[in-house]
């Protein structure tokens, strides 16, 4: 566990001194404020016909997830390929720590820094709950970051497994785009052009955990199990591919 | 403190290293002599725990260094040949890092007393991208030295210093060289025979030859070398050369250049010299011809060719 803390510590302050860090939070926290603004005046001016309920947190998690998938490659693009092409993986996988404290201790880097992030956006249901009566759902905020926090650790965990395989910053940027892309948009679109196997690809819909279950204030096992497994796999991946690195 | 056997690296279809075997004991500096693409890169990476062999083991400590990794880890002190830092972080930094991972109980004085020893307490709120090649080289050499390792294994310590450095970096190497077991690559002669007990001679992932500094030089050097060159043809200085006594073999290089070689302990460059001026010949040069690295492997390649010598 220390190896871990250690790991992590270190990934975070870099992330601190990294300007494309800094553009990263940059950008998401100035898109959802966007996104937020012009939610706010929507309801405002539509209060009288509005028919349905007063806006939950989700003007802010439903865009903050569809923003993760955009920018978090560039959060983990460096974290393993950037030690490859320094050099300094030799002295890593030389130093008395094992190779998926390594890897782990990385992720909960990048997922303290996010974690850091999503803190800092709770600025915007705080306000939302100001602006209403008589304020927003308390259970809905909640479950919906919940979502965004599983999301997060599951995306970050499959960009640091994809990291290991490069040495190129920009190739793993490209390679994790793509795969976060697969996986939040296209995984789940043969359940509704395959005559079987859809419950299979509907579970793999990445989005779907998101935006069917957690987003509209339910929890349920089975989403929370498929982040989990999603972090678990990633990071398994990432020690797996620094394991044959060696070979 | 070092014990390798039958050590042997295949890369796909390329043997790196071939059945390496060897020994260094505690307070030892061993010398790892080859040149490039010899199979000392390899063979440090096997030990360290970078790499796993394909073949044979190697124990450091006792420790096996596949099934006891993280023991050796601990245990192991290691400069690569590149230098693995972090450009972006300060050298402080850095070191406290590497003494977080190797869990010192006393980090930040370990971290100022190592850069004491390799000279760089100024710099060490200094960025490591700002640090000059030698500096970096010293920087990577503490991270090595910080949890007082009882094996050091350097790869190419002195390359790309500059003189003043190299001498720096050889006299921390032999402090540290005392007590603990040193491993040190190199392709310069000169760098081991002024730094190792014993050396070992690599090429092409085998042990050529190994021995002390003193032997391994008496051993190559049966003989001095000195290169001669006078104004215009060389016409009869060859005959006259080698009439002399203790000359053992004359040649003629190209560019009118004489190469003559003679006995150990019978200089006789100021009689060849003599020689030359009374014949009416401009002496132009006279210089002592080293073995370079190459002859020498050219040498220890052919001795271990002939079949009576290969029990040697």
């Amino acid at each position: 566990m220390r190896n871990i803390w250690i790991i992590a510590r270190r990934e975070y302050n870099h992330y601190f001194d990294s300007p494309l860090a800094y553009m990263v939070a940059f950008l998401l926290l100035v898109v959802l404020g966007i996104f937020f603004a012009l939610n706010i005046v929507y309801y405002a001016q539509n209060v009288y016909a509005a028919f349905s309920s007063t806006p939950d947190a989700g003007i802010v998690t439903g865009p903050f997830a569809f923003m993760l998938v955009l920018s978090l490659p560039a959060l983990t693009m460096r974290l393993l390929a950037d030690e490859q092409r320094m050099g300094t993986m030799e002295l890593l996988l030389t130093a008395p720590i094992r190779d998926w404290e390594l890897v782990v201790g990385k992720w909960l880097g990048s997922f303290l820094f996010m974690l850091t992030i999503i803190a800092v956006t709770g600025i915007f249901p705080l306000i939302l709950n100001q602006l209403t009566v008589p304020g927003i759902d308390l259970g809905q905020l909640f479950t919906s970051y919940l979502g965004i926090i599983l999301v997060t650790a599951s995306f970050l965990a499959v960009g640091v497994g994809i990291s290991a395989m490069f040495k190129s910053q920009v190739a793993a940027f490209f390679a994790t785009l793509v795969t976060f892309v697969v996986l939040w948009w296209m995984i789940g679109f043969p359940a509704s052009v395959l005559p079987t196997g859809s419950a299979f690809f509907r579970y793999m819909d990445m989005k779907a955990h998101f935006y069917d279950s957690l987003i509209t204030g339910v929890i349920n096992l089975s989403d929370i199990v498929y982040y989990l497994s999603l972090t678990a796999l990633g990071l398994f991946m990432g020690t797996t591919v620094i394991e044959t690195r060696r070979w | 403190m070092i014990q390798v056997e039958g050590l042997t690296k295949d890369y796909g279809a390329r043997r790196a290293i071939d059945g390496l075997t060897f020994e260094a004991q505690q307070g030892e500096i061993l010398g790892f002599l080859g040149p490039n693409g010899a199979g000392k890169t390899t063979t440090m990476r096997i030990l360290t725990g970078y790499l796993p062999p394909t073949d044979g083991e190697a124990r450091i400590a006792g420790f096996d260094v596949v099934s006891e990794s993280l023991e050796v880890r601990r245990r192991v002190g290691y400069l690569p040949e590149t230098v693995p830092l972090y450009p972006d972080m300060t050298v402080f930094d850095y070191l406290k890092f590497m003494a977080d991972l190797r869990h010192l109980s006393d980090a930040e004085d370990r971290v100022f007393d190592t850069l004491e020893m390799v000279g760089l307490e100024e710099r060490a709120e200094g960025y490591i991208a700002n640090l000059s090649k030698g500096m970096r080289q010293r920087v990577g050499l503490a991270q090595a030295l910080l949890h007082h390792p009882e094996v050091l294994i350097l790869d190419e310590p002195t390359i790309g210093l500059d003189p003043a450095q190299v001498v720096e970096v050889r006299n921390i190497i032999r402090e540290v060289g005392k007590e603990r077991t040193v491993l040190l690559s190199t392709h310069i002669l000169s760098e081991a025979q002024q730094l190792c007990d014993r050396v070992l001679i690599i090429n092409n992932g085998r042990i050529v030859a190994e021995d002390s500094p003193e032997n391994l030089q008496a051993r190559l050097m049966g003989a001095e070398r000195v290169l001669l060159r006078v104004r215009g043809e060389v016409e009869d200085l060859p005959e006259k050369i080698s009439a002399l006594q203790g000359v053992e073999e004359v040649s003629i290089k190209e560019d009118n250049a004489l190469e003559f070689r003679f006995a150990p302990g019978m200089d006789v460059r100021p009689a060849v010299a003599k020689l030359a001026v009374e014949n009416g010949f401009d002496l132009l040069e006279m210089r002592p011809l080293g073995m370079s690295l190459e002859e020498i492997f050219l040498q220890l390649t052919r001795e271990d060719e002939t079949p009576e010598e290969r029990g040697a």
